[in-house]
């Protein structure tokens, strides 16, 4: 495992954009721009941790509002009801189709958790430079990129009901501002895995055993 | 460790023979690849390099017909639901419209976004491009249209949108009449050419194209 080589160590660097390989001139990092697609070249993402971390507390600040208001009202006949993420879940389970209510809790409920969990257990570990399950850290951080998107399924719902129940006195839907606070939880959790550098994960010291 | 410029791939041909992996930054060579298959960094598993099955002219067929399908998608209503024999349908942009309506303006804008704008540029985007790298060319703008399709990455969404209309479905199916339309005929159809251009690895347009003229 150790005798493949890094870019750093050979004095490369591969550009983030469009995968150009460079010859890393300047030690400085100031303004290096790739030849090939004019973005800026850096050895690791910039400021990753810093970033990272004000995204994700971010997140989880637009979290806490998203899971405790309610995302959607359904009024018919007088009858008003308040939907939270979790008790649109339960009624998909009770009444409509427990398969479906496993896929709507799973990309609302488990994925922005796992995002949570996998970005700040990165960061620790990656700030300490552990050898730890590299290789297995660098895969949850490939689910998280791949799946961290389909957490936006619960606004869309709320969106496509909004728009069709119109019934005006007999049925129909707002909107409520949980879902607000539940969209920009998924764009900012998404803005934060783009922050994250993998390559951080194997820069520490290189382990004997693997 | 620094490297003496006699070995030093500094010019165009050295550093295309050399890959970086950009998930560990691990140093491979680039070895040709036959079609339909894949490279993966033997140090984090990654996907480096994949060499799709279908040429320039095959992906701008399927683009073309995204097109169309993408149009018909937005333009047509996707469900319409019945409530004591008075009907209500909706389009994309009547979601829009309402969440706009709605005080949830940030939803609506994170819609039109990721369900309209954004899908719509990639799939002009990459038509351009493919219509160049047909004959091996690179489009004008094809600097910045590379980049932008780049950063564009995982903000398109229809395929969580048609999640959204299944499960909307379901739910409304409790007290409401539904009654599919022609708009989630199209968007399945989406779904299903969205799949195909995921296994697209669109850097490799770096590589098959040249400069008209140097």
């Amino acid at each position: 495992m150790s005798t493949l080589p890094r870019a750093t160590e050979l004095g490369l660097i591969g550009c983030h954009v469009c995968g150009q390989v460079c010859r890393a001139v300047d030690e400085g990092d100031g303004v290096l721009a790739c030849p090939r697609c004019g973005s800026s070249l850096h050895r690791r993402k910039p400021a990753v941790y810093a970033r990272c971390w004000a995204l994700l507390i971010a997140a989880f600040l637009m979290y806490v509002p998203a899971n405790v208001l309610p995302i959607m009202r359904t009024a018919s006949l007088g009858d008003i009801d308040d939907n939270t993420i979790l008790s649109g879940v339960v009624e998909l389970w009770v009444k409509g189709s427990p398969g479906l209510a496993v896929i709507v809790f799973c990309a609302s409920i488990m994925v922005p958790m796992l995002k949570f969990l996998a970005l700040s257990t990165l960061l620790i570990t990656c700030r300490r430079g552990s050898n730890w399950a590299r290789r297995q850290r660098a895969q949850l951080y490939r689910l998280v990129e791949l799946i961290g998107y389909w957490s936006m399924l619960d606004v869309f719902v709320v969106a496509l009901l909004t728009a069709l129940v119109r019934f005006g006195y007999f049925s129909l839907v707002e909107p409520l501002p949980g879902v607000v606070f539940f969209g920009l939880t998924v764009v900012l959790t998404m803005f934060a895995s783009m922050c994250f550098d993998p390559r951080l994960i194997w820069d520490g010291k290189e382990d004997s055993d693997d | 460790m620094d490297l003496s410029p006699t070995d030093a791939p500094d010019d165009a041909t050295a550093a295309q023979a050399l890959l970086i992996c950009e998930h560990c930054d691990t140093v491979y060579h680039r070895r040709p690849l036959a079609k339909g298959e894949g490279a993966e960094c033997a140090r984090c598993g990654a996907v480096l390099e994949r060499c799709r099955g279908m040429r320039a002219n095959g992906l701008l067929a399927l683009i073309l017909t995204a097109l169309v399908v993408f149009a018909q998608a937005t333009l047509w209503p996707i469900v319409t639901l019945g409530l004591n024999g008075q009907y209500v349908d909706a389009t994309l942009w009547d979601v829009i419209h309402t969440m706009w309506l709605d005080q949830s303006q940030v939803v609506a804008v994170l819609a039109a976004l990721t369900l309209f704008v954004f899908p719509l540029c990639k799939i002009f985007a990459l038509g351009w491009l493919l219509l160049y790298a047909r004959s091996g060319r690179r489009a004008p703008g094809f600097r910045p249209l590379m980049v932008a399709m780049h950063h564009l990455g995982p903000w398109t969404m229809s395929e969580v949108f048609v999640l959204g209309a299944l499960v909307s479905i379901v739910k409304a199916h409790l007290y409401f009449d539904v009654l599919p339309d022609p708009g989630i005929y199209a968007y399945a159809g989406l779904m299903l050419l969205i799949t195909v251009f995921a296994g697209v690895d669109l850097s490799r347009l770096w590589d098959e194209t040249r400069e008209e003229s140097p």
